[in-house]
């Protein structure tokens, strides 16, 4: 401020204003930005989806019908197409593909909490120094291609890949196993690719467990099996909440592993949208496939999170 | 917590490691394999790798990759950076709501449900204004979208983390709040700042879903013409081209983590010896 005063008195009277203004309206400029281009580029979109959800398909550029026409009288009229939605559930195949979704990311949800437990576990009970390496190599994987580790797993499974050969060779089998394109694979495939996921916060948790709990249960006598069930296991269900909804999420609306390793038969939800996308060009019903599967799945999910870290803050 | 690992711990861990590697080494092996079958071994050879550089498809592919990368990984650090800021700094302002919920939700949205809806606005846009034409653009605000919601979230947890009062000091000495964070936050905060681009750098190099609904005719990432090939069946300059990007990402990866833990080995030094 002692500088101001040199300044004369007509420009440190501006000075104080633009601090005044920039202290009163400053946070904006930070706020707006990313406000304003996520609520363009992300929350928009949406609205757009649920326009033209309502619309008919047609053979023109793009493919659908406007739902609201303005004549040149001005007279406005709105024409909603609920046909997409009585589609969805007449035709059975979207049913099934919702259900086969909520299946199959449900039941590698817990594969992986299995696999995955007994790993953070094991990572959180290390010296300091092991503990860095081996969550660096837990999260190298997640950094690295995610196309290109389903495309590598495609090698281990594939009728000639590495399993097969190897069973072959050591004469446990005479033909080689119709793993790729089964529903098998595709476990594996969520499996492979979300292990991380689940493991890291698993590890946050266990990390934190205060050791001396565990040392009371065991001076009382608790075998080491009761402690774990009595005290590890319930303090660690944040962990596990955290680590389940981070692989049940991205599998649910998983589409390059149904598409790379399922079979016919593995329809889960993204690939049915997306095939209705591009090769029926269907962009209206494409459109009621993602309005229903928001309200349906991702929409509790995520008011599921929301309050369940409010608790976890409180 | 150190004692001794039972051995059911070491084989879960060994076996959980096993999972996540032997996939992407054997990838590695098969990439060297002379044998255009994949079934046969036929000898050692690098030859998959020198037709890469001669296949322009795929270095058009990369190198449209990169380019995208670059220019979305900057501008998420920028917007990623900036929401972070307002949701640590301002607890109170109209819309915080919405931005806490913007910047959680592309972490829970399936990529095919994004991407068509992102298309459905390009559209409607395109109709209107005559922008964006689908290719590079459009790829470029798409993954914008969703990288600042990682960029937040990692920025968020180390401004929650950073402590405030020496900014707090430098005000009281006179600088301008700007001037402030510029000098005493933002080098603590750094390190979050380069793990959020290299993170937004390989989200978009690796995105196939969000650039193929987006994308227009011509514009073609590397992620796209890699599935078209794969969907097509096994080529072996894919084992190539695979193994060259797990390599440089891992390699790149591992580089900045030792960087970075160095570097805030050295602040926690400073501050130690700057305590004494």
């Amino acid at each position: 401020m002692t500088q101001a005063t040199s300044e004369g008195p007509v420009r440190a009277a501006l000075r104080t204003a633009r601090g005044e203004w920039f202290k009163r309206h400053g946070k904006w400029l930070i706020i707006l930005p990313p406000l304003l281009y996520l609520l363009i580029f992300f929350l928009i979109p949406f609205a757009f989806a649920l326009k033209i959800s309502f619309a008919e398909t047609a053979i023109r550029v793009p493919p659908f019908t406007d739902i609201l026409t303005v004549s040149p009288d001005w007279h406005i009229q709105l024409t909603l197409n609920l046909g997409n939605f009585k589609y969805l559930f007449t035709d059975e195949v979207y049913g099934l593909s919702y259900l086969y979704s909520i299946k199959t990311a449900f039941f590698s949800t817990i594969i992986c909490l299995c696999l995955g437990y007994p790993m953070a576990y094991g990572i959180a009970r290390s010296s300091k120094s092991t503990q860095g390496i081996l969550l660096l190599i837990i999260i190298l994987p997640f950094w690295t291609s995610f196309l290109l580790r389903v495309y590598a797993l495609q090698g281990i499974i594939r009728d000639t890949g590495l399993l097969n050969t190897a069973l072959l060779w050591l004469g446990v089998i005479h033909h080689p196993l119709q793993i790729m394109r089964t529903t098998l694979a595709v476990y594996l495939g969520i499996i492979y690719s979300y292990l991380p996921f689940m493991v890291l916060p698993l590890f946050a948790t266990l990390e934190k467990l205060d050791h001396s709990l565990l040392e009371a249960a065991g001076d009382l006598g608790s075998p080491p099996w009761r402690t774990f069930l009595d005290v590890t296991l319930p303090l660690s269900i944040p962990g596990i909440v955290a680590g389940s909804l981070l692989v049940f999420i991205p599998a649910i609306g998983e589409f390059v592993i149904p598409s790379l390793l399922g079979g016919p038969d593995s329809l889960m939800i993204g690939r049915v949208l997306w095939d209705e996308f591009f090769w029926n060009r269907d962009w209206p019903v494409a459109s009621a496939v993602s309005i229903v599967f928001l309200v349906l799945l991702v929409g509790p999910i995520a008011l599921y999170q929301h309050y369940s870290s409010k608790e976890l803050e409180a | 917590m150190q004692d001794r690992l039972s051995p059911f711990l070491i084989s879960t861990l060994c076996i959980g490691i096993a999972v996540l590697y032997v996939p992407i080494l054997v990838l590695i092996g098969y990439s060297f394999n002379a044998s255009a079958l994949v079934s046969v071994w036929g000898g050692f050879s690098t030859h998959w790798y020198t037709a890469l550089l001669h296949n322009d498809q795929i270095l058009d592919a990369a190198w449209l990759s990169l380019r995208i990368g670059v220019v979305v990984s900057t501008g998420a650090v920028v917007l990623g950076t900036l929401a972070a800021i307002a949701l640590v700094r301002f607890k109170m302002f109209r819309g915080r709501l919405l931005l806490t919920g913007m910047v959680n939700a592309p972490l829970v949205m399936p990529e095919v449900v994004t991407g068509i809806t992102q298309l459905l606005l390009f559209v409607a846009m395109m109709r209107v204004f005559g922008w964006p034409h689908r290719g590079f653009t459009t790829i470029v605000i798409a993954h914008i979208a969703f990288c600042t919601a990682y960029v937040t979230i990692t920025v968020q947890s180390r401004l929650n983390g950073a402590d405030r009062s020496l900014e707090e000091a430098a005000m009281d000495l006179g600088a301008g709040p700007v001037r402030a964070f510029v000098d005493t936050t933002l080098p603590i905060i750094a390190p979050a700042l380069a793990s959020g681009w290299l993170l937004s750098f390989t989200l978009s190099l690796d995105d196939l879903v969000i650039s193929s609904f987006v994308s227009g005719p011509g514009a073609s990432t590397l992620p796209m013409v890699i599935f078209s090939k794969v969907k097509l069946g096994v080529s072996p300059d894919v084992n190539a081209l695979a193994s060259l990007i797990i390599c440089v990402v891992g390699a790149c990866v591992l580089f900045a983590s030792f960087c970075m833990r160095r570097a805030e080995r050295r602040r926690v030094l400073d501050t130690q010896m700057a305590e004494r």
